[in-house]
């Protein structure tokens, strides 16, 4: 999700790094460009941002249906790992209405997942978030993007998928890295962590090794986590954890 | 005519300007060229590091031996000035290293260290790389660095894999100035056991490597050095991977890419940084902490590489 100011500082730079390594990538604004971008029918700005995510999978579901199982929505300063996104999505059947991401807990009562760390939808979810549009079950009564969508899935039947990892480790996340792997003292959760469905850790245990996102990335960030990522490593070093091994070496997590 | 005042003035200044003469040519004959080895002079030295390809010459066994011989002792310069740098180190990079030892200006009730109570940095270095070399045991390799900078041991075993210890071995992001080549401090220094056997002994030479550097032309600590290694036929070489790119970094990662940024706009992260970069400087300790998942952890899933080594992680962490 995008627009025409962040087109040269921010979205030409994910489209340089993790853009390319998705099946399919549309960049949604309220502008056609040659970039290129889809045009929707919404004004740039906070307000909108429920009717953009509408017209967007209303867009994506009249157009695009066919060519992939899974839908990402994520922003242009959402660094995502796209490997370690197919290995979470690999766990559900997207014939199945499943909806992917960062739980969060309050306000609808199973839940819904954060706007901010981005959210996959399984192509049936995809088809029960446009029906209940057609239908009237859903409508935009909030401007609360992530929440309202999340009242959606609720009325039409949607699950909400666990995207931790095997050890309990958060794989979305809404803010950047260094929110959550600085150790702390044991402290009450801090503002950023309040709406969290699963207990958070804080500290090296907060995060998969596997993670499906940050936000709040742009710029030098998203290069820095590119590199990070896909490039710099530890010759030869065996990591700890291996989860299609048998054996797992000994860890303090 | 001039007054018994006026030559006494004469008197002084000829005297302080021959004394200033003698001094700075006493500190600066460090660039007269050593007997020894000339041929070393106009050249550039470089190490690189072996491709994963050419290891594969070696055979399973031999590949065993050397991972096992290729053993880091770290010596970490720090002080209480900087103990949130000293912490961090303590909890990431160091537990890499073999050996570990942090030698402080003054010791502190939070960190261990060694205490050399010595407030002259040079003077201080001098007696860690002494006592780094006096409790060397079987360790061969060895990595001076400050907690300000962030290293990747793995990568550095990697560079010297195949070097023999038993050859001087002085290596870095080298640095010139004037005549004289010198490893970069903030980047890490590695020397091997015979580039610091050699170091320790011209150490009791004050003619040459004197302990306190002459008052009017102090050098840093990191071109002192230099100039000690020179007379005993030891020269920096910057530590480079097989494309080239130097490993060691006397800049943080952040910085180098919005370099790359500038120069390479349509190849930021090839352009930048080797992907077995040694070391990074210039990070926060709350960096260096997001470093330590970077670089141990975070990966995509089905990424092999099939390394011809295996360092396993070390014991009692949790951070990598």
């Amino acid at each position: 999700m995008t627009g025409p100011k962040n087109l040269e500082s921010r979205t030409k730079h994910v489209k340089e790094t993790w853009a390319k390594r998705c099946d399919n990538v549309l960049y949604m604004s309220s502008v056609k460009t040659d970039f290129p971008t889809v045009e929707l029918n919404v004004s740039e700005g906070r307000d909108n941002l429920y009717w953009k995510t509408i017209r967007a999978f209303q867009y994506v579901h009249q157009h695009h249906l066919d060519e992939a199982d899974w839908f990402l929505k994520a922003d242009d300063d959402t660094f995502v790992v796209v490997e370690n996104l197919r290995y979470v999505l690999s766990k559900y059947d997207p014939e199945k209405p499943w909806y992917v991401g960062r739980r969060f807990t309050p306000f609808i009562s199973q839940g819904y997942m954060s706007g901010g760390a981005g959210y996959a939808l399984s192509k049936e979810a995809l088809r029960r978030f446009i029906k209940g549009f057609d239908t009237g079950q859903c409508t935009h009564f909030s401007t609360i993007e992530d929440m309202a969508l999340g009242k959606c899935m609720e009325t039409m039947k949607v699950k909400l998928a666990d995207s931790r990892d095997v050890k309990g480790r958060q794989t979305f996340h809404p803010y950047p890295p260094d929110y959550y792997l600085i150790r702390q003292l044991p402290r009450p959760r801090p503002w950023y962590l309040i709406y969290e469905h699963y207990e958070p850790t804080e500290g090296p245990g907060c995060c998969s090794d596997y993670i499906v996102s940050f936000h709040y990335i742009y710029g030098v960030q998203l290069y820095v986590l590119e590199y990070l990522t896909y490039h710099l490593r530890p010759y030869g070093y065996r990591h700890r954890f291996n989860p299609d091994e048998k054996t797992e070496l000994n860890t303090t997590m | 005519m001039l007054s018994e005042g006026g030559s006494f003035m004469k008197g002084m200044v000829m005297g302080g300007l021959f004394c200033l003469v003698l001094s700075f040519l006493g500190s600066f004959s460090p660039s007269l060229e050593s007997s020894t080895d000339d041929h070393h002079h106009h050249h550039h030295h470089h190490v690189k590091a072996e491709s994963n390809d050419e290891l594969t010459r070696f055979s399973d066994s031999q590949v065993k031996e050397l991972t096992s011989e290729v053993r880091v002792s770290c010596i970490i310069m720090v002080h209480p000035k900087i103990l949130v740098y000293w912490a961090t180190a303590v909890d990431t990079w160091s537990k890499h290293c073999d050996k570990a030892v942090f030698y402080t200006s003054e010791s502190s009730k939070a960190l261990e260290a060694v205490d050399l109570n010595e407030k002259d940095d040079w003077a201080r270095l001098r007696k860690a790389l002494k006592h780094a070399y006096e409790n060397a045991g079987d360790l061969r390799w060895f990595f001076v660095a400050q907690p300000t900078t962030f290293a990747i041991i793995e990568n550095l075993k990697y560079l010297v894999l195949t070097k023999d210890a038993s050859q001087p071995f002085y290596l870095g992001n080298v640095m010139k100035s004037g005549e004289l080549e010198y490893v970069a401090y903030d980047g890490g220094i590695v020397l091997s056991y015979e580039a610091l056997k050699r170091l320790v002994h011209v150490f009791q030479d004050e003619g040459k490597c004197p302990e306190r550097g002459r008052a009017l032309w102090k050098l840093t600590e990191e071109k002192q050095l230099a100039v000690c290694l020179k007379y005993t036929g030891v020269f920096a070489e910057n530590g480079e991977d097989v494309h080239g790119k130097g490993l060691f970094n006397s800049k943080s990662v952040d910085s180098l890419i919005t370099d790359s940024m500038r120069d390479n706009p349509t190849n930021v992260v090839e352009g930048c940084c080797s992907d077995m970069a040694v070391t990074f400087n210039g990070m926060s300790p709350n960096q260096m902490q997001v470093m330590m998942f970077g670089v141990y952890r975070l990966r995509p899933y089905g990424h092999d590489f099939h390394d011809s080594l295996t360092f396993y992680p070390p014991e009692g962490s949790d951070n990598d």
